[in-house]
């Protein structure tokens, strides 16, 4: 555990360099392209001492991270507040949509998945593989027009986007969900149909267990190990989908934010959003091992 | 039926090659028929500022194969050279490979590829940029994985022996074996790269205007979604279309040569 904990640390540095080094690779001056052709040079370079560009690139990364290290990212070019402030803004918007979105993801993979699994190769199976295929082939911004289309402007039973509204959470949420409910499926689907051949199965079975208790209480409580793996990966794919899907749907989080300064070209908030949701991906990534270590008792026993 | 996927794949393939040929104007902008709905004179309709629809998806299939195919093709020779050096040698030079993909794979999706393209800045060779940085890590990955377990392999042992090259037994001895999987890789990168370059053509990264592209072509239709709900179907279901026959050819391609995962 200490050893998994250790290994993250030089991931967690390259995350930072990797993002600290971003503003770098703008081609040209980066404070030019920030602020515009009519700053004065007076401006430029209040703001080229503002970010540290004058300094050389060492000390330019240790000031990075110590910054960092205080809770401070730095302020916005456009609009000067903090972008510590500006996240706490967003951060909740984005994790609502996001653990909203899992659930919905969870509540279709793996009943789907399951179902599948107990009709191999017969309809439902070749039926829900065909969704999750379909629905794995449709990016967030067709799958969110679409339904955007559908049930805002045909039905008119949500209402199309922003987020005032307490129904303006589904849409996103559905869309943003759709890719992790299709690997779920999947993942549910080839784990259960491994599982059901194993011998415990057969002995539960054997036992006179009813069909219900083998399935949902021996069976699925092992098919169900490989696929925390692949929910904990997903949550960070939840997050760069949130890029997109809140763009789409006017969703004020964090991916938004990052969109809206890449076209304010508002350089270091968009370094804070990419940081932030690397960040989030590194950590979620992290207590899925050990959450994993702790439910399979090969590996908590071998340690 | 069997052979849909693959007929759809030739089809975009067909019309993107034969564009120039086929005599469609994409860009011809004609005033009166703005969002014009589908009809004999143009199959799909006409966008916000009545452009064929139908002439500025063949365009869009165009710059999207060709963005897909160029990425792939750049990205797999360096990060199986890569995978394959540092999978043989072993070392630091693994360990530092490593380290460097690690990095890579904590940010998720196409975060990283969207952070590239917004310090490059928009348009094409950017765009292509972006997505070849972030891209190689998948095959280096691979190719390091199987080289590992390759280069205790008898015959490559022989080989060394025998007084073979390094280089030798790396392209000749080792690549040949690594083919399948990297073919079955290359085709599922093809799909996420389609994906990737609209991603980022809807957020504004990519293509610029006037030029067609699904992704900016998706966000115009967005806008009109009301009154032109022909503009954002047309270009969903070709992505859509085109994603899905390449993944469908992904997964036959690795039940054929057996590619475990």
């Amino acid at each position: 555990m200490l050893k998994r904990l250790l290994a993250v640390l030089p991931v967690v540095l390259g995350v930072l360099l990797l993002t600290f080094l971003l503003v770098h690779l703008v081609p040209g001056d980066p404070v030019e392209v920030m602020l515009g052709e009519s700053a004065t040079s007076a401006d430029r370079s209040a703001l080229r001492s503002e970010l540290g560009l004058d300094q050389p690139l060492p000390a330019q990364f240790l000031t990075y991270l110590s910054n960092l290290a205080q809770g401070d990212f730095g302020r916005s070019i456009h609009s000067q507040v903090p972008i510590s402030e500006l996240l706490a803004e967003r951060i909740p918007a984005t994790a609502r949509l996001a653990l909203l979105s899992l659930a919905i993801a969870l509540a279709i993979g793996l009943p789907l998945g399951i179902v599948a699994a107990l009709n191999h190769l017969r309809w439902p199976d070749r039926l829900a593989t065909l969704s999750a295929l379909t629905l794995s082939a449709m990016p967030h911004f067709w799958l969110g027009p679409l339904l955007m289309l559908v049930f805002a402007l045909w039905l008119g039973w949500l209402p199309v986007s922003g987020m005032e509204n307490g129904g303006s959470i589904i849409l996103p949420a559905l869309t943003l969900a759709s890719g992790l409910a299709a690997i779920l499926t999947r993942m549910t689907r080839a784990s259960m149909l491994e599982v059901l051949h194993e011998d415990f199965v057969r002995t539960a079975r054997a036992k006179g267990l009813p069909e219900r208790t083998v399935i949902l209480r021996h069976a699925l409580k092992a098919a169900l190990l490989p696929v925390v793996t692949v929910v904990g990966l997903q949550l960070g794919s939840l997050l760069a989908g949130a890029v997109i899907t809140e763009t789409v749907f006017g969703w004020e989080g964090v991916g938004r934010l990052l969109v809206e300064s890449i076209e304010k070209r508002d350089y270091p908030v968009t370094q804070a959003c990419v940081l932030v949701i690397a960040l989030t991906y590194v950590l979620v990534n992290l207590l899925t091992d050990l959450a994993y270590a702790r439910l399979d008792p090969r590996v908590r026993f071998s340690q | 039926m069997k052979h849909w996927p693959l007929a759809i794949l030739l089809f975009w393939l067909i019309v993107a090659v034969a564009a120039p040929w086929l005599g469609f104007q994409p860009d011809a902008i004609d005033l009166d028929r703005i969002l014009a709905a589908p009809s004999f004179q143009s199959w799909l309709g006409n966008d916000d500022l009545g452009r064929d629809i139908f002439a500025r998806l063949i365009a869009g299939a165009e710059v999207s194969l060709t963005v897909a195919m160029l990425v792939t093709a750049a990205t797999m020779t360096f990060g199986t050279a890569l995978g394959l050096i540092a999978g043989y040698y072993g070392g630091w030079v693994d360990r530092v490979l490593m380290h460097v993909t690690d990095v890579f794979l904590a940010f998720p999706g196409i975060l990283l590829a969207i952070a590239f393209a917004a310090v490059l800045g928009p348009g094409l060779n950017n765009l292509i940029l972006a997505l070849c940085l972030t891209s190689w890590v998948g095959y280096a990955r691979l190719t390091r994985a199987q080289a590992l377990s390759l280069r205790g392999r008898q015959h490559v042992l022989a080989a060394q022996v025998l007084g073979a090259t390094t280089p030798r037994i790396l392209f000749r001895h080792m690549l040949p074996l690594l083919m399948a999987p990297l073919l079955v890789e290359a085709t599922f990168s093809i799909a996420s790269l389609i994906v990737a370059e609209a991603s980022l053509s809807f957020l504004g990264l990519g293509i610029q205007p006037p030029h067609a592209s699904w992704g900016s072509m998706l966000r115009d239709g967005v806008r009109y979604l009301l009154v032109a709900p022909h503009y954002v179907l047309a270009v969903g279901v070709s992505l859509m279309s085109l994603v899905l026959a390449v993944n469908v050819l992904g997964d036959t391609l690795r039940d054929t040569l057996d590619v475990k995962r």
